[in-house]
């Protein structure tokens, strides 16, 4: 379980994250919308230890975030940022490989090669590992930073939850992709002590495959909860300054349309 | 797939490195300006430590000149390509090297300024003032490059503005080494001509062991931060979601760099265009892993300025050219050619 009480951070006199409190849960998928600006970057780099937060308190299966060093926290917590460049040329394996860096010092054990092939297996960069990093098209490179980046947490460790925190990762895919990864998600979290918390832009995915959402406008908690509490026509208009019309189908699906 | 292993792209390419750099070595040892054979070579490794009195003079030559003078080759060669590695991983940039930062223009500062004022500053370490002498001076140079290109640059990303650091600050510290050459009264190894071009025909036992000891420490710290260095590839942040202490790891590298570069270029002057082209050579051939950089670059950067140094002593024979003509000549239509095809971006 990961809690974030009352946390803000300032900066200058401007609240980027002002007095957020939300739990997430292991084995349900957590989707943070809301408009440009709202803070859902921010959020994420203050739940994932990026930033300090400059108030409130984080806790990690009821530790305080504080406490757990970068080092120790490699070996639970992964995150996938968005726009990694990276200038020189590599492997694709050896991008994913470095998703085990935390777990080996010396040469990569057998462990590590196992986790590097079933993640790459995973989201189906096996065809490319051999490839240079560099020649692949942007939807290639983030398929290979998913793998990256499950790579770091693909094995429980006992007695702890696992994090993952994602940025965007849909921005560079196509819509079929979107879903075979959102899917994919679902997948994985059936394991039952893995954390998902993503920022996703399309509020349409968000109502699709949300099992928590939180709403974020100006930094704060606008709503949270099931689609049904924050997808609302009034929540929407609030936070983003357009007024939705709101279709739901017979599968008790919620489909939004602009404009 | 079957389970192959994923160590594939570095195989093979070290050891035929390391015995080019061992024949390369011993060629370079036996040519010059007298032929040595390979009998003299052996007799004076047999009798020069118990009875140095009792060697004729191309024995001599060789254990006094040719042997050291390989040997600090050898070591040079190889800081000057890991400070390339490690500076071009630091700054996620392969066009840096650590003459543009200025840690080799602040260690001939360093090294030409104990020259000139040693006696009168009463700084005295032993063998190790004239390095750690340079060491200060590279630490002060890349430092003021350092905090200039910080405090000017609005895109933290830019190295352009770290760049245009670099050539301003190179120029002033220069300007220092020239004031000191000019001022100075020994005319041989202090002109300004062995700081701008290089020369190793200064090379000699105590310069090699300081250059051993230093050579080795470098590469054994590079090795533990290699790893550390990869995950910088992707940027600052996504290292520190690997776990890695990028503050630490930023101050560990630089003083590495600066330990290695201004040691060498105390010794040599400044050899340009080694550190540049040899982590490109070694990435175009394989892949950017840092630890296969780290031992590559040793290994490449001993094999090349070996090399320019064969040639530096060859081509006038038997006068001879200052190294830093010969590495600079070739190494500048090379980079021009990597820039051309590059199959990265800069």
């Amino acid at each position: 379980m990961l809690c974030a009480r009352e946390v803000s951070w300032t900066v200058g006199s401007k609240a980027l994250v002002d007095r957020v409190t939300a739990t997430f849960e292991p084995g349900r998928l957590s989707l943070i919308i809301g408009p440009n600006g709202a803070g859902k970057s921010s959020l994420i780099r203050l739940l994932s230890k990026q930033q300090r937060a400059n108030a409130g308190t984080i806790s990690y299966d009821s530790v305080n975030l504080d406490e757990i060093n970068h080092r120790e926290l490699a070996k639970i917590r992964a995150v996938l940022s968005q726009n990694i460049e990276i200038a020189f040329p590599l492997r694709v394996w050896e991008v994913v490989m470095m998703g085990r860096y935390p777990h080996f010092a010396g040469r990569p054990a057998a462990t590590d090669e196992q986790a590097c092939h079933e993640v790459m297996r995973f989201f189906d960069v096996e065809g490319m590992a051999d490839r240079d990093y560099l020649t692949l098209s942007g939807g290639e490179k983030q398929r290979v930073h998913f793998a990256r980046v499950l790579a770091q947490i693909w094995f429980p460790t006992p007695s702890k939850s696992r994090y993952l925190f994602l940025d965007e990762p849909l921005t560079f895919l196509d819509i079929y992709y979107q879903f075979e990864f959102m899917e994919k998600l679902q997948e994985l979290l059936k394991r039952g002590d893995l954390i998902v918390v993503g920022v996703v832009h399309d509020l349409n995915l968000a109502a699709r495959f949300g099992e928590q959402i939180v709403l974020l406008h100006r930094g704060r908690v606008l709503a949270r909860g099931s689609k049904d509490e924050v997808l609302t026509r009034e929540n929407i208009k609030a936070a983003f300054r357009l007024e939705p019309k709101l279709l739901r189908g017979d599968d008790d699906s919620i489909h939004l349309i602009f404009g | 797939m079957p389970s192959k292993s994923l160590g594939s792209p570095y195989a093979g390419i070290l050891p035929v490195l390391a015995i080019a750099v061992l024949v390369i070595a011993v060629f370079s040892i036996r040519f010059g300006a007298v032929v040595i054979s390979f009998g003299d070579m052996l007799s004076a490794l047999r009798t020069g430590p118990s009875a140095p009195g009792m060697l004729n003079l191309t024995e001599r030559i060789f254990l006094e000149i040719r042997l050291p003078r390989a040997l600090a080759c050898l070591f040079v060669g190889a800081s000057l390509a890991m400070g390339g590695v490690l500076m071009q991983a630091l700054f996620r940039n392969p066009i840096v090297e650590p003459g543009l930062v200025g840690t080799s223009s602040g260690a001939a500062f360093g090294a030409s300024l104990y020259f000139v004022l040693g006696s009168v500053l009463k700084f005295h370490a032993g063998e190790w003032t004239l390095p750690i002498a340079a060491c200060l001076g590279g630490a002060l140079a890349t430092a003021c490059v350092f905090l200039v290109s910080e405090t000017t640059q609005a895109n933290r990303e830019s190295t352009t503005a770290l760049l245009l650091t670099g050539i301003a600050v190179n120029a002033l510290f220069l300007s220092g080494v020239g004031f000191f050459s000019y001022i100075a009264r020994d005319p041989q190894a202090r002109s300004i001509t062995f700081w701008n071009l290089g020369t190793l025909s200064g090379a000699n036992w105590r310069a090699v062991i300081i250059l051993a000891v230093v050579t080795t420490l470098g590469l054994g710290i590079g090795l533990r931060y290699a790893r550390h260095l990869n995950s910088l590839m992707m940027g600052e942040e996504e290292a520190l979601y690997l776990g890695v202490d990028v503050k630490r790891l930023k101050l560990t590298i630089t003083a590495l760099n600066v330990m290695l570069v201004a040691v060498a270029t105390s010794i040599t002057g400044i050899i340009s265009f080694v550190g540049l082209i040899v982590p490109h050579l070694l990435r175009l051939m394989r892949g950017s892993d840092n630890r296969f950089l780290l031992i590559g670059g040793a290994l490449m950067g001993a094999l090349l300025l070996t090399l320019s140094d064969l040639a530096a002593r060859l081509l006038l024979r038997p006068a001879e050219l200052p190294i830093g003509i010969v590495t600079a000549a070739v190494g500048a239509p090379v980079f021009m050619a990597l820039l051309r095809n590059r199959r990265y971006r800069f």
